[in-house]
């Protein structure tokens, strides 16, 4: 009885250690560690993006795309092609139920042009031509919604950047209905950099349940 | 999912429905071209400042959040912005602008003459389900201080460009649950889900539900598959308005209209006699029976 407890209690004590970390990480999730850190948590001067908390779903469409070239990405497509389905999978639950540490809100959140295309969009063009904002679909403060719309706050400006201008030019085809490309298409330059530093500077998980 | 299904009663009052398709169609896409609006409303950043400005900006937090700002009087997820898009603020989106300065007139859907507050009542009973806010209630003065904020310079009376929603004419062929079904899967159930009961995520709505309990009841305008097709041609999908025909239109405002949603409220104890009294023309499916189901019967 007495070991059983003991046993209980390792377990307890490792397990209140790791709380998030229940799947041990997959062979080829030290690769990864290289650019996207090893918390996940990406690395915005070089603007390699966050995995942690990412929807499994998305994570492993991703490294498919990669591998098929629908999203191309020279380092990316050698670091999917040798992987098989199932090691998608595992890396991307791994990824998937890392925790993003809570950051305080910023004492003042980014104002301007970036905020008010994020939180309202643009409509001078009318409805057919108009960017309905992105907290429209990715959520409020850009946390994310379900596993077709991914979290964007937090993630490196210089990162979705390079996304929303390979939608414009088709070098990313991955996406639902095409969404994607029709509103990256509408964007001058001058509102991707802003709306790409307003995400960067928002927290991936705000802490204290206050969300922006 | 099984075609419609009829009983021999619910069969002929949907073939009376079903007469009203048979006039030839135009092969246009509207009714009428609409015209191009010229109004603007005020920009944002001319928002007035002082207890006035302090009313117009609770209207606009109301109007792009109703149940965080009016919980009292909301009884779903919706709110103004989920059909009256960008704040009430764009043409052909029914907005605010044009509403406000058509107001009072009278309305055959209660028989009598409205002020716009009484208008916005409507809103918050059908499409908002829940209770009309008063006349002098906070909501209802912020609402109405936002609106005629917003019309700045819009001449009274006028019937304004890019007022409501631009009138598809009749489609082609009769509105399809089945086409509407595949319309929906294709085009609105990423965001709406497969369910209609649209997604919230982090404790805030952010895709508003079609169909069900936290959706517009059945004397929401928007239950009128007419009302619904007009709306989504000109709005839906979001981001790639345009894209869907006139009939994908029609046909998937039928299929989200014979779904079950929170009863009218205007419900007399019966539906076939509420369908009677309210629902008495061929762009309500209330009352009528789909896939075994008579619609409001089982009203949420």
């Amino acid at each position: 009885m007495y070991r059983i407890l003991c046993g209980l209690m390792i377990a307890l004590i490792a397990g209140l250690g790791w709380p998030q970390r229940s799947a041990a990480a997959p062979p080829q999730a030290s690769q990864c560690a290289a650019c996207h850190g090893a918390n996940g948590m990406g690395n915005q001067a070089a603007g390699f993006p966050a995995l942690a908390g990412l929807p499994a779903a998305y994570l492993q469409a991703q490294l498919a795309a990669f591998k098929s070239k629908e999203r191309a990405n020279a380092t990316m497509a050698g670091m999917a092609a040798p992987l098989t389905g199932s090691e998608m999978a595992a890396l991307s639950d791994y990824y998937a139920a890392l925790p993003v540490a809570p950051a305080p809100l910023p004492a003042a959140l980014p104002t301007g042009p970036g905020a008010a295309l994020a939180q309202r969009g643009d409509w001078q063009a009318g409805l057919a031509d108009g960017i309905p904002s992105c907290d429209s679909c990715h959520g409020p403060g850009g946390l994310g919604v379900g596993t077709q719309f991914p979290r964007l706050a937090g993630q490196p400006a210089l990162y979705l950047a390079a996304q929303l201008n390979g939608w414009r030019e088709g070098t990313r085809k991955t996406g639902p209905m095409g969404l994607m490309a029709a509103v990256a298409r509408r964007l001058t330059p001058a509102q991707i950099t802003a709306v790409t530093a307003y995400y960067a500077a928002l927290p991936a998980d705000p802490a204290n349940g206050a969300k922006p | 999912m099984r075609s419609m299904k009829l009983n021999p009663r619910k069969a002929m009052a949907l073939a009376l429905l079903g007469a009203a398709w048979l006039v030839p169609p135009t092969g246009a896409a509207w009714a009428q071209t609409p015209a191009p609006a010229t109004f603007s409303p005020p920009d944002e950043a001319a928002m007035p400042a002082g207890p006035f400005g302090d009313a117009v900006k609770l209207g606009e937090n109301i109007f792009r959040n109703t149940p965080k700002y009016a919980p009292q009087f909301t009884g779903n997820t919706l709110s103004c912005d989920n059909c009256h898009m960008n704040g009430g603020r764009l043409a052909n989106s029914s907005p605010m602008w044009a509403a406000y300065v058509a107001y009072p007139a009278y309305r055959s859907k209660n028989k009598k003459v409205n002020t716009f507050g009484q208008r916005l009542q409507g809103c918050f009973r059908f499409s908002e389900n829940g209770k009309a806010p008063p006349l002098d209630s906070k909501v209802m003065v912020a609402l109405e201080s936002y609106s005629f904020w917003l019309s700045t310079n819009a001449p009274t009376g006028a019937k304004m460009a890019g007022r409501g929603y631009p009138k598809l004419a009749k489609p082609a062929e009769a509105p399809s649950y089945q086409r509407g079904q595949v319309v929906y899967a294709q085009n609105c159930s990423l965001c709406h889900g497969a369910n209609g009961a649209g997604a919230a995520a982090h404790g805030a709505v952010v895709f508003p539900g079609v169909w069900g309990k936290d959706s517009y009841n059945w004397g929401a305008g928007m239950s009128a598959i007419n009302n619904a097709a007009d709306f989504i041609h000109a709005n839906m999908p979001l981001g790639l308005a345009g894209t869907l025909s006139a009939q994908q239109a029609w046909d998937v405002a039928a299929y989200i209209d014979s779904q079950d949603r929170p009863q009218d409220p205007r419900f007399t104890g019966s539906v076939a006699a509420t369908r009677a009294k309210f629902h008495n023309n061929a762009f309500s499916l209330y009352g009528t029976t789909v896939n075994g189901h008579v619609l409001g019967a089982a009203a949420q």
